[in-house]
Parts: C-alpha cells; structure tokens; sequence
C-alpha cells in the first residue's frame, strides 16, 4: 500500500510530470509564466483544485452515473474553483489581479480533467490524493522552471515571493524582451521539452 | 460602426486569441498535424464561440446580475457551453446531416477548448455592450481559424522536414508557434 502510494506520488514529478509528458494544459502554462512568482501562485491554485477533486470524485466514483461523469466531474471541479477563486480574491488580491482570467479557467484545464476521468475514477480516495498532489507538484515545478528561465532572461530577475527580487543580474545585463512577450513562452517551452527529450530517452 | 470594426480588426490580429492571449493551445497543438483537421476545428469554434458568447452575456446580464450572484459564474459559464455544445451536436445530427460528417469529432472537445470560456470570460471582464459582445466573440473565433489554419501549413511542412530527434513533434511545433506569434507581434499598434 505504502509502495504503491509512493509510486502514485512521485510519478507526477518525473515520469509523467505535466506539461512536459503529458502535454496538457499548456494555456496557463504558457500566459502566467512571465514571472516565477506568478508560476507558484498558479500552480498551487491548480494543486489545490487537483487534490480535492480528485479526492471528491473518486468518493463518488461508484455514485455516478458513467453516462453523465464528464458533466458531474466539470461541476465539481467549477465548484472547487470557485472556492480558490473566492479565496485568493480574499487573501491574495494582487496575485489574483495578475492572474486574471486564468483562475476561472483552471475548470477547462485538461490536466485536472484528464486526471478525473483517467484516475480517480477508478481509484481509491487515498491513492487519487496522492496521484492529484504528485501531478500538481510537478505542474508547479515546471511553471516555476518556466517562469526562472524567462524573468531571468526577459527582466533580469527572480522573484519567488511577495514582489521583492531575491536575484538581480548586474547593471550591465540588458533584458531580453523577447522572453517577457508571447513568441518567448512558446519558444522558451518548445525549448525545454527538447531540453527534456534529451535528459529522458536513453 | 466604425468602432466596431476597430474592435474586430484588434480581437483578430492584435489580441489573437492563441497567439497574444493564450487561450485554446491544446486544440491549436492537437489539432494542427493536418490541414483537414484544422479546417474542422476552426469551422466548429467559429459556430460555438458566437452562439456561447452571446447566450453567456445574456446569461450574465440578466440572470447573475439579476439575482446578484456573480460569484457563481464560472460554474454557469461551464454548465452553458458544455450543455450548448451538447444542444448543437444533437441539432446538427438530426438537420444539417452534412455539416454534422464535418465537425462531428471536434464538438466534443470544445468543451474544454478554453478559448470558449476565456473570450466568454473576456466578453464580461471589458463590459462589453451586447452588440459589442457578438463582434469579438466572431472576430476572436476568425482569429482563432486563422492562427489555426496557418499553423497547420506550416506544420505540414515542417513533418517532411529531418527534425533533430530530441525537438520532434511537440517541441518543433513550439517554436514555430512562437516564431508565428512573432509576427502576429508586428500588427501591435496597428489601431
């Protein structure tokens, strides 16, 4: 039991670690990037949905009908991210500012989705916790890896938390505005799925 | 009138819905391998955006404001694309036989293509009047068949091409999207 929770865990942040393995979800990935700070934010929102949706579908996993289980499992994923939406209105307004429209549409990320139909539907609640928090450490992990690779090139800094730099390049260090606008997420994400492919294939 | 056309020529080149707002990539990458698929898809977002953006405007005008309940929006925004596309793949079946052979496999995945929700989302965030409202959701969806379409091309070429190994398939798609989102750059300040 221990073995398999474990397996469940860490597969999301290697093997199967989202959006590099399984291409999913790749709108919020590609337009909160800008930032590393703005990376964490949406990945722990997105963490949070993944868990408790999970958890809560794979409760009901017996209850629902499976010919209507994709519209069930969109109104309670919209449910709990309503809960993140109001929260972070709450608690962190200028994060919630920044991130505009993307925390509503955390409900049509396929990611959380794909990890509702394709796991904790036919999973026990234990194991599809484990499963959501692997999968949603791993996507805040490659947003954040994003998020460095194009502040540092783009601005010139990192910053994890709260709006203060905790790394600066020097004076003479000209931004690489490139990086900050549309065409860097995509080339900056094309980039490390390569950077990806070369480490994985042996 | 002539504010209209403004706002649509800056919902298809400048805001581009995929390349400038980020918005339904996971159809643009997955649907994007065949011109014939493409077109397909393009086609069945065009139909659904307007007709979801109209139906949440007014969903959002006259119901959530109405009872003050704004909070639930991204709940009903949901429940009325899912069950609108729901509608339409029923209707086509029955009706338009032929349109149906044609966007058939791709109704269902609008669902989640959250260009669908995000220009619905959009629609309500710039206060858009209702008029408004039906230009940019048409104009986003030209823009989304147009990013789509031409990608698609690119992209056929690019499968004769020898790609390194490690930058084959997603990746190469990637960067190119990023080199087109370049020059859909060069409209900024057009308007």
């Amino acid at each position: 039991m221990a073995q398999s929770l474990a397996k469940e865990f860490t597969k999301g942040l290697w093997a199967e670690i989202p959006p590099f393995r399984l291409v999913l979800g790749l709108c919020p990935v590609l337009a909160v990037t800008k930032s590393v700070e703005n990376g964490i934010g949406m990945g722990v929102a997105t963490t949070f949905v993944l868990v408790f949706s999970n958890l809560l579908i794979s409760l009901l996993r017996n209850v629902i009908p499976s010919k209507v289980r994709i519209a069930c499992f969109i109104v309670i994923i919209a449910t709990f991210v309503t809960i993140v939406e109001l929260v972070m209105q709450a608690y962190t307004y200028e994060l919630f500012l920044k991130l505009g429209i993307f925390i509503p549409l955390i409900v049509v990320n396929c990611i959380v989705l794909g990890r509702a139909e394709a796991f904790a539907s036919k999973n026990s609640p234990v194991l599809s916790v484990a499963d959501g928090l692997g999968i949603g450490i791993g996507f805040t992990l490659s947003l954040a890896a994003l998020g460095a690779v194009r502040e540092l090139l783009g601005n010139g800094t990192i910053t994890i938390w709260g709006g203060t730099p905790v790394f600066e390049m020097g004076a003479n260090f000209l931004p690489f505005q490139f990086m900050i606008e549309a065409p860097g997420a995509f080339v900056g994400l094309g980039l490390m799925l390569c950077l990806m492919n070369l480490i994985g294939k042996k | 009138m002539g504010d209209l056309f403004v706002l649509a020529i800056s919902c298809i080149f400048i805001n581009n819905i995929l390349l400038a707002q980020f918005l339904g990539n996971c159809p643009f990458l997955g649907t994007s391998k065949k011109m014939e698929t493409a077109v397909g898809m393009a086609m069945a977002v065009v139909f659904v955006l307007v007709m979801a953006g109209i139906i949440t405007w007014i969903v959002d005008a006259y119901l959530l404001k109405g009872l003050n309940v704004e909070y639930l929006r991204t709940v009903s925004f949901i429940l009325v694309i899912a069950s609108l596309v729901q509608f339409v793949e029923m209707f086509l079946k029955k009706s338009i036989p032929a349109l149906y052979a044609g966007l058939g496999i791709f109704l269902p995945l609008i669902t989640t293509n959250c260009a669908v929700m995000g220009v619905c989302l959009i629609n309500i965030k710039e206060e858009y009047t209702f008029l408004e409202t039906v230009v940019s959701s048409f104009a986003y969806a030209v823009g989304f068949g147009l990013a789509l379409i031409l990608f698609a091309g690119v992209r056929e070429r690019i499968s004769l091409a020898r790609v390194p190994k490690p930058l084959q398939d997603t990746s190469i798609g990637l960067v190119t999207a990023g080199i087109i989102a370049l020059t859909f750059m060069s409209f900024k300040g057009m308007v």
